[in-house]
């Protein structure tokens, strides 16, 4: 199994590691396959504008980039047009991953929704298409 | 970069003086060692060698071993050519929960044929009671098999006392001593040992060659069917370069043990001592005494194996974990699973395994890269933002 450079990049050089104090949607998600953890924080306008993301990951090499590149591409659009950041476009972004890390890339996508669903119940907003995230594991955290 | 290989568990290089005993049988001593003719027995004298070099280092004799295309193959042959040879007297297994896959799927590949197999649990260090294995004995059992020592965790199980049991019962006794050969001393004698698998790539031979030890007046059936190598036991036409190398590793390696054990033994506490005061939340997978000399496991809590692997990479260290997203199967370590780890202590697993080559200096390089590494994977991992913010007891 090899990693693209992209994803090394990613990997070694994460963007958006950290935390958001107060942050305006959080989502943790776990991955029902290898029981990793992914958790992501959206810093959100009045205007509903993703000013800021940031991400915690216990995960594989391809969560972490993956986890990277998901903050990267959220950051600047709307809700709306951040429900377009799926798995599939996180690993075009990436230059593909190996076939036995897909699973890990769902994993951005639904600490995303995850996020944006907090958001909404946080606001009493809703979002074209976005579902309760089945993963979310912080009720289980408590 | 310079490269620091510390995953000697996974395979090693041929040793240089191995290397040089095998290379004329790649080109100038070729013949077939089945064949007639004058530099055929060239060929057949350098395999009866290797026999006898390989037969001494265990207490064997030389009619007792039989070279095979490696350890999985000896695990097989050991297991099937029993089931097979004894179906008739009971169709009942005794093994381990931590066992290699090459025994692990031969036996579940016979419970499929309708054996059954009893997996025997192990405590916290891997492990097993001699009272588990008594109980677990039933007239129809032909088998028991044990490993000599773990490939993950180094634990050595205490097999003079499991063939004791073993011969009282008249039941056949087989050990996977793939990772424990040319390490730990071994007297199949003294054991009572009846089968015994080996590998040749673990300790300085090449890939692709294996022995499996099998008692006189032990009958198993073949596994390979096909000419009459190997005294009509495994068929296919020995592989000379791979046996000569077999024979002078393994020669080299009984020659060496107490010296090279007494340094891997050095090295390892310093790994073990070096990373365990160094690094909170962490702890030492296996059994501090009946170790392998070189075996070291350590479980980093907060975090997963594969990043940790990839970082150490980036600082050209060669190591291996249990963690689920290294395996492939995505599931985690079974031996780490077994001992009682809980998945995601699993999930941080480090194998650090030694050989002679490795220095001091390379162990306090880990031991100095190792630190920053734990820390920015944990300054990453939301278990441990979790943890610090008391939402998780630990
Ligand atoms: C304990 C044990 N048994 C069996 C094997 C398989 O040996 P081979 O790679 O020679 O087939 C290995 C090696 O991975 C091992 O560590
Ligand atoms: S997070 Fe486990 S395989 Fe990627």
């Amino acid at each position: 199994m090899e990693y693209s450079a992209k994803v090394m990049d990613h990997f070694m050089n994460p963007r958006n590691m950290g935390q958001i104090e107060d942050a305006d949607g959080v989502g943790t998600v776990g991955n029902a396959k290898c029981g990793d953890i992914m958790k992501i924080y959206l810093d959100i306008d009045d205007e509903g504008i993703v000013r800021d993301a940031k991400f915690k990951t216990f995960g594989c090499g391809a969560a972490v980039a993956t986890s990277s590149m998901a903050t990267e591409l959220v950051k600047g659009k709307s809700v709306d047009e951040a429900m377009d950041v799926t798995n599939k476009a996180v690993m075009e972004a990436l230059d593909g991953l190996p076939p036995v890390k897909v699973h890990c890339s769902c994993l951005a996508e639904e600490a995303i929704h995850a996020a944006l669903w907090d958001y909404c119940e946080k606001n009493g907003r809703k979002i074209e298409g976005l579902k309760k995230p089945v993963n979310d594991i912080d009720e289980l955290h408590g | 970069m310079k490269t620091i290989y510390f995953d000697n568990a996974a395979t090693t290089p041929v040793r240089k003086e191995v290397l040089t005993e095998i290379m004329p049988y790649f080109s100038d001593i070729y013949a077939n060692a089945s064949s007639v003719y004058d530099i055929a027995a060239k060929s057949r004298r350098a395999v009866e060698k290797a026999r006898e070099q390989v037969a001494k280092a265990i207490g064997a004799q030389k009619d007792e071993i039989y070279f095979t295309a490696g350890g999985s193959e000896s695990d097989n042959w050991a297991i099937k050519g029993t089931a097979d040879a004894l179906s008739k007297k009971g169709k009942h297994i005794i093994t381990t929960q931590i066992e290699h896959h090459a025994v692990l799927h031969t036996c579940e590949f016979l419970e499929k044929h309708g054996w059954d197999i009893t997996y025997l649990p192990v405590d916290e260090y891997g492990l097993i009671s001699l009272d588990d294995l008594k109980n677990a004995i039933r007239p129809d059992t032909v088998l028991i098999s044990v490993m000599f020592a773990n490939n993950e965790i180094g634990t050595i199980e205490p097999i003079a006392e499991i063939g004791k049991i073993a011969r009282e019962h008249g039941i056949y006794f087989h050990t996977d001593a793939v990772q424990a050969v040319g390490h730990v001393k071994i007297d199949v004698k003294e054991m009572n040992i009846d089968m015994l698998s080996m590998s040749g790539h673990k300790l300085g031979a090449p890939k692709g060659v294996g022995v499996l030890f099998v008692r006189k007046g032990i009958t198993i059936s073949n596994l390979i069917h096909g000419g009459g190598q190997e005294k009509g036991k495994r068929a296919g036409t020995e592989n000379t370069a791979g046996i000569v190398g077999m024979g002078k590793a393994i020669e080299l390696a009984t020659a060496e043990i107490d010296e090279t054990g007494k340094y891997l033994t050095m090295l390892r506490d310093r790994v073990i001592k070096g990373i365990t005061e160094n690094i909170d939340f962490c702890r030492l997978n296996g059994h501090r005494e009946k170790r392998l000399p070189g075996n070291v496991n350590i479980s980093f809590e907060f975090i997963e194996g594969e990043s940790l692997l990839l970082l150490l990479n980036s600082k050209g260290i060669c190591a291996s974990s249990g963690s689920a997203c290294t395996s492939g199967s995505l599931d985690p370590s079974h031996v780490l699973l077994a001992i009682g780890l809980e998945h995601e202590k699993a999930h941080g697993s480090l194998r650090i395994t030694l050989s002679k080559e490795n220095t001091v200096e390379e162990v306090d390089y880990l031991i100095k890269e190792l630190i920053p590494i734990v820390k920015r994977l944990r300054e990453m991992s939301p278990l441990y933002e979790d943890y610090l913010n008391g939402e998780k007891a630990v």
